[in-house]
């Protein structure tokens, strides 16, 4: 189905004003719950996420403890009324592979082997929802990770870049998500560039793949320096009393 | 289940022998309530409230739907709880258990039975299309009384509430039809001493508890005793004394953050 | 005394050279560098870059002193949480009573408080500890509190001078669990205010001064009490 709205005008202006390669607005805070391990609350555009971490403590049922490391299990979530239709509460399909690419991204910086038999529980919650949520929850988890004083090798961080009407952007929008031609979130541990979550959905050339996945992982970049401010901010007030 | 030590036990029942709460509040006395509204764009209606550390978000859905067959000109009210695992360690995550489902009857009651929102209003076709209200009780930090903060947060939320109108093609958005609303407060007993809206320590050694919502009048609109304990008839008429009292204040409260 | 300097550290944080310096306590090596493995203090001593954490869970080393809340009675042990991911093992062989099998529940049960040490904790951190020295005891009376494991360094003072402190102007008896676990006696005001004094170590914990600051204000709060 054509639509009649243009994503973006012969100037590379985006329908929000944004230019190609700009990041929507994104304000991060570190330890904002009282009973969380860690937690981290943040705002990407009109998302809302609130990411708590609880652990590493014992992984119960037994049988599901790993003898040798910790499992990381990471339960991303949509409440009810965070989008326009309101979403029956529950898992859905979506919900549990979005959960399970994210644990296999946090497990793979995540120092495990220090933590037998335990789990270490990462929750985000998208509490306001407008495209980018698991980019937007798995950057919030690496805070809440750090924030928990879990042992990582990385702060892991994550950015989509995609197509829209044959121009590549950084960041897609909701309605850039909804018509555009490709979606590329990528999840990166930024001291090596690691590449920890990668899914793609439309259609992209070989050549466009690599410009899109360069966007995507420099914004990853401009995002992993908004979670490391954030996260000092919230500690280096402690160190200043008097 | 994270064991209580039984010197915590003793200890706080100790100070409540001497008429101290560890905190130094007094027995009727409230922790510090934070209100705020209009947090969650998505929602037609939302609201975050905080009591002492424990936080609650509800948010506020419609859509256009049938009504109930035994109240074909009545808009429908339906309220929902997630204890979700972010708020605390001892919450785990899956389909909701006694406790949410309790929480959200309880909430859900204490709208209801006040009539605060006038859902003969909400009528479109009568037998046919209605307003379909969805309550959302979102817990996010559990540190004590989830039944009055999520209680508050729903009121806030619907008395900030939009009717998508516009969206459904019904004409122009317009506020809830709502009429004066109860206000929840909940108490428990420890060893024979009674204290208003618990912490999380006072609750974990909680052997019973009551929740009551009162009206602008004084007049007693909901009840939900909970917990295996026990009550004397004189305890639970001072618990809605403290609770009137209360709940006159919270209403102010409520009113100066919804902008009345 | 030595200038401290402060400075906090993330994970993945780049803290030195392999080849210069020795990697301490919570940090790895990749590529021949040092980094930090999480959010904490650096602390450079004798060549070693170490980092103190900051915030975490409690990781149980043997020898450490622990209060432990017993979960469970069994036939011939018990299971207590020490605040680490894991309940620790007591055994009957560890408790200075002569317990019958299956006489478990008389000695200790669900809610008792103990004072142990952290025997053994093996490759797979399977845990024991034990009951058994002059120092160690199940709890009457008193009150439990919880910090985070990591100020309990700070609560406890440079050899022990912050807590002598807390000991000192509020006459009550403190015991200080590695795990974060708190236990304090003595008369209520003195507990009260045992409690608001850890809390505002808790929250300036990382502060200079704070020893002769904590030493005037118990000061000062011993004098209005009297």
């Amino acid at each position: 189905m054509k639509s009649e709205v243009k994503l973006i005008d012969n100037d590379g202006k985006r329908l929000d004003g944004r230019k190609p390669d700009e990041l929507r607005k994104i304000k991060i805070e570190a330890g904002v719950l009282h009973r969380a391990d860690g937690s981290c609350y943040l705002e990407w555009g009109g998302n809302k996420i609130l990411a708590a971490v609880y652990g590493p403590r014992e992984a119960i049922p037994r049988h599901t403890q790993d003898p040798l490391k910790a499992i990381v299990n990471a339960r991303y979530n949509m409440a009810a009324f965070s989008v326009e239709d309101r979403k029956r509460p529950g898992p859905d399909r979506r919900s549990r592979e979005i959960s399970k690419v994210i644990s296999e991204a946090l497990e793979k910086i995540v120092l495990t082997e220090k933590f037998p038999r335990a789990t270490i529980d990462v929750n985000i919650e998208v509490l306001d929802a407008e495209a980018g949520t698991r980019c937007a929850g798995l950057t919030a988890a690496g805070v809440a990770l750090a924030d928990a004083g879990i042992p990582m090798k990385d702060i892991p961080v994550a950015c989509a870049a995609g197509k829209i009407e044959g121009q590549i952007v950084l960041d897609l929008g909701k309605e850039e998500d909804n018509l555009g031609d490709a979606d590329l979130p990528v999840a990166i541990a930024p001291r090596n560039g690691e590449i920890l979550l990668l899914q793609m959905d439309g259609h992209l050339t070989l050549e466009e793949f690599d410009r899109t996945l360069d966007m995507a992982i420099n914004g990853c970049h401009i995002v992993s320096d908004l979670q490391k401010k954030a996260i000092m901010e919230k500690y280096q007030s402690v160190l200043e009393v008097e | 289940m994270t064991v209580v030590p039984s010197i915590k036990r003793d200890y706080l029942s100790k100070l409540a022998k001497q008429g101290k709460r560890a905190d130094g509040r007094k027995f009727d006395e409230f922790r510090k309530i934070e209100v705020e509204t209009g947090v969650v764009s998505k929602a037609e209606g939302s609201a975050r409230v905080k009591i002492g550390n424990t936080q609650v978000l509800v948010g506020i859905k419609m859509d256009v739907g049938e009504p109930y067959p035994d109240s074909p000109e009545s808009g429908v009210l339906t309220t929902a709880a997630e204890l979700i695992p972010l708020a605390s360690p001892d919450f785990e995550a899956g389909p909701p258990r006694e406790d949410a489902i309790e929480l959200a009857r309880v909430v859900d009651r204490g709208v209801r039975e006040s009539e605060v929102v006038e859902l003969e209003k909400l009528c479109l076709e009568p037998g046919e299309k209605v307003w379909i209200i969805f309550i959302d009780i979102h817990i996010l930090d559990h540190d004590g009384n989830l039944f009055d903060a999520a209680s508050l947060a729903t009121l806030a939320a619907l008395f900030t509430a939009k009717v998508p109108a516009e969206r459904f093609e019904l004409g122009e958005d317009y506020p809830l039809p709502l009429q004066e609303p109860p206000v929840s407060c909940t108490s428990v007993k420890f060893n024979g001493v009674v204290v208003l809206d618990p912490s999380l320590d006072e609750e974990e050694i909680a052997e019973v508890r009551l929740t009551v919502a009162t009206d602008k009048k004084g007049d007693i609109r909901a009840m939900q005793k909970g917990l295996n304990g026990s009550f004397t008839k004189e305890e639970i008429k001072k618990i809605i004394k403290a609770s009137i009292d209360n709940g006159r204040e919270i209403r102010e409260m409520l009113y100066k953050s919804i902008g009345k | 005394m030595p200038e401290e300097k402060r400075e906090i550290v993330i994970p993945s944080q780049f803290l030195g050279d392999a080849r210069k310096d020795k990697a301490g306590r919570g940090t790895f090596i990749e590529n021949g560098k040092i980094y930090s493995e999480r959010l904490g203090i650096l602390s450079k001593k004798s060549e070693y870059i170490n980092v103190v954490p900051l915030k975490g869970r409690y990781d149980p080393i043997e020898e450490d002193f622990v209060i432990g809340i017993v979960e469970e009675a069994l036939a011939s042990s018990w299971l207590v949480d020490i605040n680490a991911p894991y309940p620790a093992l007591l055994h009957v062989n560890e408790v200075p009573w002569d317990v019958e099998f299956g006489d478990t529940e008389k000695y200790l049960n669900h809610g008792d408080s103990i004072m142990a040490k952290v025997l053994q904790v093996d490759v797979s951190k399977k845990l024991q500890i034990t009951l058994n020295d002059r120092n160690l005891y199940k709890i009457k009376g008193g009150h439990i509190i919880y910090v985070e494991p990591s100020k309990v360094p700070r609560i406890i003072g440079r050899k022990g001078s912050m807590i002598s402190l807390l000991k000192k102007y509020t006459r009550c008896r403190i015991f200080v669990g590695q795990n974060g676990r708190i236990w304090i006696d003595g008369d209520d005001e003195g507990i009260a205010r045992v409690l608001y004094a850890i809390r505002k170590i808790e929250d300036e914990a990382l502060s200079f001064g704070l020893t002769n600051r904590m030493e005037t204000f118990l000061k000062k709060d011993a004098k209005d009490v009297r």
